[in-house]
């Protein structure tokens, strides 16, 4: 049935492209989440009145994020060539696509985890300084805690960006299902593929969705 | 012993700066519960901060069991704030935490191992009386259960110095008078020195053995509580005095009873401590010729004793009535003369 209602679709390189973006997503994120709770908490701490207070360190880190958030996908990923071809040699291939992917999605992260951040009560970490606290116990058992449904739900939004991203860095040449569906699909006129693509790419992002909403509820006990 | 020395704090710059502690002078004993009282804006959350060190002072010190804490920092700051401990008027406990794990907190940062730490919160939960609630979390609490767990969590690191900041201003009447018995209770088992600060004088009169009066970041009045009720010297502290023991609504009382009473002579009685206990009244009848008639009285029962005010109507002989007063003195009472014919 699969033979007549899509004639052009090759289900093998359908699930390798499902794959390559599901790779690039994953590994993405990791990274993303990583960076962007260093900028975040960076960004916190060095705010007036906080515990690192540093308006030098607050303004440039403030704009590098504002800088790279504002830099439209596409042109990020032209612009990045130089350096990807640096690192791997090649900018052809899912693990080529990260270094933007990352890039474009860390400042974007950072920008939810500061916002987080500022949610939680000041009391609590009055209270974990008058304890004698130091700062990193404090990040580590009071901000990261104390935030933790909110850099979820934020990771959520982020992962399904992400998956949004890897699409368009499939067209210059990254591999996914965006790349299946711009190469196989549009350039070919092969509408069905399109179609299979674009399915594959949405239960991606119903996964992720479900997923991080899941645990959002599991951690958040307020 | 905490020993503040013309303490001074001021936010801001020099000339646009807001002074928040104005040459504060302050001598707390160990053991004690001391209690500093004033409205919003007096100064007393910076005082109490400048205690723990969450505040450095403009100028002054700040000595705590002979540990200068205003000039220490680092390492040394946090292990002295083990010791000094902390509770809040919104209990700032981790909402991620369950009572058990948020009691455990001071414990990790104190790097006490976890055989040992999950003994020590076991007996603290028993110390406040949560036995039953240690895997909730404080959402699933009410206001009094949540300052019970604020208040085992400061308890951790068997503090010498308990930090009080309007520990009770989110709590119902009756929840209040729990946590203050709860925290007079620590005092007398454990020993350990109590600073709180409030704006409810029924807080200091119930667990206070001396208080300081706080306006714009001076202390105005300091004492003995029950010397400050009996004769409150500043305005502000007469206010205070009021809230307690309804001699506001008095006030406006005695008025109405000046018309309602025109003959004889109208006197209020003041009784301390055991005084309140004696049978003055009755005597009083019994060797004078007077009509003795009761208009209105109450007693309050504070910390150090129980302070108490009497309004009576005598009527007779102004000379036998002069003399009624005069005995009433030799049995220490204090009288006053509100008003006679």
């Amino acid at each position: 049935m699969s033979e007549r209602l899509f004639p052009n679709v090759d289900w093998t390189r359908m699930f390798e492209a499902t794959a390559e973006t599901a790779y690039m997503t994953i590994a993405a994120t990791l990274f993303t989440i990583i960076i962007g709770i260093a900028l975040g908490v960076l960004l916190f701490l060095t705010a007036p009145g906080q515990l690192w207070e540093n308006r030098k360190v607050n303004v440039i880190v403030g704009s590098i994020v504002n800088i790279f958030r504002s830099i439209p996908f596409l042109i990020l990923l032209i612009l990045l060539i130089p350096l990807t071809f640096f690192i791997f040699e090649t900018i052809i291939g899912p693990t080529a696509a990260l270094p933007a992917l990352i890039i474009g999605a860390a400042p974007f992260y950072g920008r939810m985890v500061l916002i987080a951040l500022q949610e939680i009560d000041k009391g609590v970490i009055e209270a974990a300084r008058s304890m004698g606290a130091t700062t990193s116990t404090i990040i580590f058992k009071v901000l990261l805690p104390e935030a933790l449904p909110a850099l979820i739900s934020g990771i959520t939004v982020t992962a399904i960006a992400l998956v949004g991203s890897t699409a368009l860095a499939g067209v210059i040449g990254a591999g996914g299902l965006g790349n299946l569906a711009y190469l196989e699909g549009y350039q070919r006129s092969r509408s069905d593929v399109t179609f299979i693509a674009t399915i594959l790419i949405l239960i991606i992002v119903f996964i992720i969705q479900y997923i991080g909403d899941a645990f959002v509820k599991k951690v958040d006990k307020r | 012993m905490i020993k503040l020395t013309d303490v001074h704090k001021r936010f801001g710059s020099a000339t646009t700066g807001i002074v928040a502690v104005d040459n504060v002078s302050l001598e707390i004993s160990d053991g004690e519960i001391y209690g500093i009282i004033g409205y919003s804006g007096a100064g007393k959350s910076t005082l109490i901060r400048l205690l723990n060190g969450l505040e450095k002072p403009t100028s002054g010190t700040i000595e705590i069991n002979s540990r200068e804490i205003s000039t220490i920092e680092g390492v040394d700051l946090r292990k002295a704030r083990q010791k000094i401990s902390m509770i809040f008027q919104h209990f700032n406990l981790l909402w991620s935490r369950t009572v058990k794990e948020n009691i455990a907190l001071p414990l990790e940062i104190a790097g006490v191992e976890e055989s040992e730490r999950n003994r020590k919160v076991l007996e603290l939960i028993q110390l406040v009386g949560l036995e039953g609630r240690e895997n909730a979390y404080p959402s699933e609490l009410s206001g009094g259960q949540k300052q019970r767990v604020g208040i085992a969590r400061a308890l951790a690191n068997d503090p010498e110095v308990l930090l009080c900041d309007e520990a009770t201003s989110a709590l119902d009447p009756e929840t209040t008078d729990s946590i203050l018995n709860l925290l007079t209770s620590i005092n007398e088992r454990l020993g350990l020195t109590i600073v709180l600060i409030t704006h409810e004088m029924h807080v200091i009169r119930k667990i206070c053995h001396r208080v300081a009066v706080m306006e714009s970041g001076k202390v105005v009045e300091s004492g003995k509580v029950l010397d400050v009720f009996q004769s409150p010297q500043e305005a502000i502290t007469k206010r205070f005095v009021s809230q307690a023991t309804d001699t506001g609504q008095a006030n406006e009382l005695i008025e109405q009873i000046k018309e309602d009473f025109q003959t004889g002579t109208l006197l209020k009685l003041i009784f301390v401590g055991e005084r309140t206990e004696q049978p003055v009244l009755a005597s009083l009848i019994r060797k004078f010729e007077i009509d003795v008639n009761i208009v209105q009285g109450n007693i309050t029962h504070t910390h150090g004793g129980a302070y108490g005010t009497l309004l009576l109507q005598l009527v007779g002989e102004e000379k036998i009535i002069e003399q009624a007063i005069d005995y009433l003195h030799e049995e220490d009472v204090k009288t006053e003369v509100i008003g006679n014919e």
